[in-house]
């Protein structure tokens, strides 16, 4: 078993779970409430990922990333090295790439709740921070558990966007899936069949936690 | 004196009228479809009509004319619907508790209890809504509503789904408060008691104003007429 792989992917898939809820819960607020022309752009923008090859996604990182970009440059010049083949890069990639599980279950949460109470949360006084804060968050929190599990696994598992913007460097960049495609490459497939059984447990714990918990609740709601 | 102007198109439907609140209970009556909760929903602010002035108790609140359009929570208005919508995690105490800002914690604490005390609910403050009836529930929305002591409350067929001795005991306690009320309903019977003004609102549009009984007697005598056996 590749330990440091291991501890790659979890820190990987924590490190994109966490600032994907930071961005998606702001941008999901904003798709449920605004009645901008540019929403629907906005919505096939953040949705775009699920049906790009990942390799795609992973060749414009690059790109855009790399130093022959001024925009790879600046972030190289602030950082004092590029973002492309280092863990910062891995954690934009699967930012991007796991973008959609964030905002579609955050927001269909946010739509859900019942307008009413958003009236009247805006009659007695309260702002969009507040109504979020008080009223919308509390009210999806099956949402949000929902957005963080899928974020988790969904990182934990990717492979083309890892693999074009941050390579194959032990310790930096080699994610469990990453190790699977070399343990298979070098025919050891014992090995090969036990990481990927690691894969299918995490996968598999954080969606029977999930539905254990809807399960509950809904349990307590009948 | 409140004055109210508005013109309004959603869809087919298009709303014009003009009205004062010179009374303290005004009641807007008239068919469903008529616009009534449209009108509330545009005095509340949760709609942006087409053009609109209104004044409330002399300060003006919308004003398309002079780009005046003051924000929901500003209007110094309370809005109670026939549908509670009470936020359903937090406790009566706690809804109550949502709309007033900038009072010490102690003063927060006792103008809730006296709030719920003023509807028969304070027994009620440590439950969550789904613990209340219908009518506990209304209660609880009229004390929150009402808790940042507002110059208008709004009013939308608020006892409709209650049963007759629940429905009259609130409008027994709304009766005895201070309060400007603007009420909408579709019920003679419900509103014939109360000691108001009538706006009669049909397809849009005001089609009679004055005292309640005076205005709606033709209306009651047709409906007496078509109980009669």
């Amino acid at each position: 078993m590749d330990l440091q792989a291991l501890g790659l992917t979890l820190r990987l898939a924590a490190t994109t779970t966490l600032v994907l809820l930071a961005l998606g819960i702001p941008l999901a607020h904003w798709i449920a409430s605004t009645r901008s022309r540019l929403r629907p752009l906005v919505e096939a923008i953040t949705t775009l990922p699920i049906l790009l090859p990942p390799t795609v996604l992973g060749f414009y990182l690059l790109v855009l990333l790399g130093p022959r970009t001024g925009f790879g440059r600046l972030i190289a010049h602030l950082l004092g090295h590029p973002l492309a083949f280092s863990f910062s890069g891995l954690v934009v990639g699967s930012v991007l790439y796991s973008l959609p599980f964030a905002v579609q279950p955050l927001s269909a949460g946010f739509h859900a709740v019942d307008p009413a109470l958003l009236d009247q949360a805006r009659i007695l006084g309260a702002g969009r921070l507040r109504i979020l804060r008080e009223i919308l968050l509390p009210l999806s929190t099956r949402s949000v558990i929902a957005a963080a599990a899928l974020c988790f696994t969904h990182t934990v598992g990717e492979f083309g966007v890892v693999l074009m913007i941050g390579g194959d460097i032990p310790g930096a960049t080699r994610t469990l899936s990453i190790a699977i495609y070399d343990q298979v490459q070098d025919f050891n497939y014992s090995q090969a069949n036990r990481t990927s059984l690691l894969l299918v447990g995490i996968a598999l714990i954080a969606l029977l936690l999930l539905y254990a918990r809807r399960s509950g609740q809904e349990a307590r709601h009948v | 004196m409140s004055d109210v102007r508005i013109r309004h198109r959603q869809g087919a439907f298009t709303l014009d009228v003009e009205f004062s609140l010179a009374s303290p209970w005004t009641v807007i009556f008239g068919p469903s479809g008529a616009g009534k909760s449209t009108v509330l929903r545009i005095l509340a602010g949760l709609i942006e009509p087409d053009w609109a002035t209104i004044a409330i108790a002399g300060q003006s609140i919308l004003d398309a004319d002079r780009g005046v359009a003051v924000a929901p929570g500003r209007r110094s208005i309370g809005f109670v619907t026939q549908q509670a919508a009470l936020f359903p995690h937090l406790t009566a105490r706690d809804n109550v508790a949502f709309g007033i800002r900038g009072l010490s914690r102690p003063e927060r604490e006792q103008r809730v209890a006296a709030m719920l005390q003023l509807f028969g609910a304070e027994d009620l403050a440590a439950r969550r809504p789904a613990q209340l009836s219908g009518g506990e529930r209304q209660r609880v929305a009229l004390a929150r509503a009402l808790a940042s002591h507002p110059k208008l409350l709004l009013l939308d067929e608020p006892i409709a789904a209650l049963d007759d001795a629940s429905g009259q005991d609130i409008l027994a306690r709304l009766l005895a408060l201070d309060v400007r009320v603007v009420y909408v309903s579709h019920d003679l019977a419900e509103i014939w008691r109360l000691p108001a003004e009538v706006i009669v609102l049909e397809a849009g549009r005001v089609t009679a104003t004055g005292p309640l009984r005076a205005v709606l007697a033709t209306q009651r005598d047709r409906l007496l007429q078509s109980l009669a056996p």
